[in-house]
């Protein structure tokens, strides 16, 4: 499809709009609001459709705007926002680091994060603010560690990635380590964590994550363009007036950032950050991971993949990130199947 | 293109002839294989019950021994120790052999899916057949580790382009997500098999050796010999495939032949010890670094052996770690193994310029 010339007369400006992304854009905006106001219909007292949308915007009985705005609204929240995030997060650090590997599950960011609450658990902690606050702390100091230690007279974004994979090996089997000297039933409350989940979440999950999203969404599309120049590599980034450390340092510190609120919200939620970036650029058929389409994938799959866990085995609510992986994976085969280039 | 960052004397080394090259090769060859006899006869002596060196010497060459001693080394120490040579040479070469073949430095050998096919499999012989013995897991581990690779390497190549190393990396990732989701979905929902099922997982030398070493070593030897031939052709393939091409190279067999070859190593290394893959993601930078002294750093005839070589080195000085850590108690070598290797891939990362594959 072609591209759309856009012109003012006055003041004299013109720019390019992709037809096929935006067409993509707004698909995505619109499966992602559906599996959304599925969600919150879905319960005990099952909603529809056309109520749900009435109760969002205020209408309907007591018992149900009770129902949708304490009960189910928080959980879907945090599905959405922790869902952009990661897909976000992803296509920042993919186009960066010019690896369709690289994602924040990959450079150690999810497995501080992971270590933190595990041991947390371990040592007997199980209330929500306080994992919440660990998740967040473990995610951060891993990334900092990364960074530190990557920093050589600046960092290059490829060895910010080796690096992270060296420290994301550490902690995963420091994890194990914990895994296996503790009691059964932690492990399995531990494992349950690790796997993201939105059983349970309340305000108390959303308030941060929103607030998060609502300064980082937008400096990361802001970002897009230097991540963009980056993606050249760092000759041409230089020539094209691209100040690169700074760049990759912010670029590097919004991924991040989404990721450890993302993270602390509802739990290291699998393949979503890796996926959403390389399924988003498949569709809207473009060079690099567009990051606004990357945000809408990562919601939808992790808002629907959370109807499919809650649906699927009766009376048991799998965590959301065992039907990421189940759901995303052969979408993503499929795409690789399709696709002309890879 | 490197030439401006060569350190002197490095031009000269890169100019030797590739005979001469081979020769150094084989010289630095011969420094992990001395520090393989060490981590041997330290694996021998070191654990439980710590056996003397001269012990060690007399028990193996049929001197006189205590009969506890005699029973120590021969029906604990020794099939331990030579499964740790065998997991640790499958494991870095078939990581050495990955990277090649995807032409991404992240690559490990457990990017085919390897590893998540073996750890479902185990996971479903738990559950659904109640098999609780570590020797009842390995031929599920084995055979999920075929098919699981078997399957990506069809997946990889749908579409129509075929395989190219982006699409084989990215149809590994997304199945060995799919697989470990559906793991854990099992073992979330069964408690008994998350109890069996972590412990095979940290990745274990321990109490296996004799029944498994004989079993599994046919295996191992047909992988050893395909990865070790395909390595003249993983020089061409690393100048991109239409080079290759020219030099008439048949890059559809060169990539079956590698991949036939990893999965047969890294099936029969993670049936036996657990999903230990890192090993198979630093060694082969760490043989990089070591071949660039021969100048031979992308030569896969050199890089090859050497990752064979140090595979083991470190499998085996995680598991003698591992058992002096906090005597009598044993930490699981695959943990162990990630905690001297992650600093040193980190440390790598950070000196070396690490090839760009």
């Amino acid at each position: 499809m072609a591209n759309l010339t856009v012109r003012l007369p006055a003041p004299p400006v013109s720019w390019q709009v992709r037809i096929r992304l935006v067409a993509v854009c707004l698909g995505l905006a619109v499966l992602a609001f559906l599996a959304f106001c599925l969600g919150v219909g879905l319960g005990d007292i099952p909603l529809g459709l056309g109520e749900v949308v009435g109760a969002l915007f205020g209408q309907g009985e007591q018992g149900q705007l009770f129902v949708v705005w304490q009960l189910r609204l928080p959980r879907a929240l945090v599905g959405l926002m922790a869902g952009a995030a990661f897909g976000l997060s992803g296509a920042l650090l993919q186009t960066m680091t010019r690896n369709p590997l690289a994602s924040p599950d990959m450079i150690g960011v999810t497995q501080g994060a992971g270590v933190a609450v595990v041991a947390g658990m371990v040592f007997g902690l199980d209330s929500g603010p306080g994992i919440q606050v660990l998740a967040f702390a473990g995610a951060v100091a891993a990334a900092l560690l990364t960074y530190a230690l990557a920093w050589r007279r600046g960092v290059t974004g490829y060895r910010v990635v080796l690096i992270g994979v060296g420290l994301s090996w550490v902690f995963t089997s420091a994890t194990e380590y914990l895994m296996v000297i503790t009691e059964v039933f932690q492990a399995q409350a531990a494992l349950g964590w690790l796997f993201g989940n939105l059983n349970g979440r309340t305000w108390d999950q959303v308030t941060p994550l929103a607030l998060a999203l609502a300064v980082l969404a937008p400096l990361a599309l802001l970002l897009g363009r230097s991540s963009r120049a980056l993606q050249l590599g760092e000759d041409v980034a230089v020539v094209l007036g691209t100040p690169v450390q700074r760049a990759r340092l912010a670029l590097l510190a919004t991924g991040v950032g989404l990721v450890a609120f993302g993270t602390a919200a509802a739990g290291p939620i699998a393949f979503v950050a890796l996926a959403a970036p390389q399924i988003a650029r498949r569709v809207a058929g473009t060079a690099w991971p567009p990051p606004l389409a990357s945000a809408l994938t990562g919601a939808f799959l992790v808002l629907a993949a959370d109807l499919v866990a809650r649906r699927v085995i009766p009376d048991l609510e799998l965590p959301v990130g065992v039907v990421t992986g189940v759901l995303g994976a052969p979408l993503l085969l499929w795409l690789l199947a399709r696709a002309r280039r890879a | 293109m490197r030439s401006a960052a060569l350190k002197p004397g490095a031009r000269e080394r890169a100019g030797l002839q590739p005979a001469a090259r081979l020769g150094r090769g084989a010289i630095l060859l011969g420094v992990p294989i001395a520090g393989l006899v060490v981590l041997c006869a330290l694996s021998l002596s070191v654990g439980a019950r710590a056996i003397p060196l001269d012990q060690v010497v007399q028990a193996l060459s049929g001197g006189e021994v205590t009969k506890a001693v005699h029973d120590v080394i021969w029906s604990v120490r020794v099939p331990r120790t030579l499964l740790g040579l065998m997991a640790g040479a499958a494991l870095g070469l078939s990581g050495a052999l990955m990277q090649a073949l995807t032409r991404n430095p992240l690559a490990d050998p457990g990017i085919l899916g390897v590893s998540a096919g073996a750890a479902f499999a185990v996971v479903v012989a738990i559950a659904a057949f109640g098999i609780g013995s570590l020797y009842g897991y390995v031929w599920f581990a084995f055979a999920g580790a075929l098919v699981v690779s078997v399957a990506v390497y069809v997946l990889g190549g749908l579409g129509r382009d075929g395989l190219t190393p982006v699409k084989l990396a990215l149809a590994g990732v997304a199945v060995t997500v799919m697989l470990s989701s559906l793991t854990s979905a099992i073992v979330l929902a069964d408690p008994e098999s998350l109890n069996r099922y972590r412990f095979w997982s940290a990745g274990s030398l321990a109490g296996q050796g004799s029944q498994l070493m004989p079993q599994l070593a046919p295996f191992v030897a047909v992988g050893i010999v395909l990865a070790l031939a395909s390595a003249p052709a993983l020089n061409s393939l690393a100048l991109g495939d239409d080079v290759a091409v020219a030099l008439g190279r048949r890059v559809g067999l060169v990539r079956l032949q590698g991949a036939a070859a990893v999965t047969l190593l890294t099936g029969a290394a993670v049936a036996a010890i657990g999903p230990v893959v890192f090993v198979g993601l630093v060694i082969p930078h760490l043989a990089r670094l070591v071949a660039r002294w021969a100048g031979g750093e992308t030569d896969h005839r050199l890089l090859l052996p050497l990752s064979a070589a140090l595979g083991p080195c470190l499998l085996l000085a995680a598991d003698v770690a591992g058992r002096m850590i906090v005597p009598p108690i044993e930490v699981q070598a695959g943990i162990i193994v990630a905690f001297i290797g992650g600093p040193i891939f980190v440390i790598l990362a950070r000196r070396a310029r690490l090839a760009e594959l």
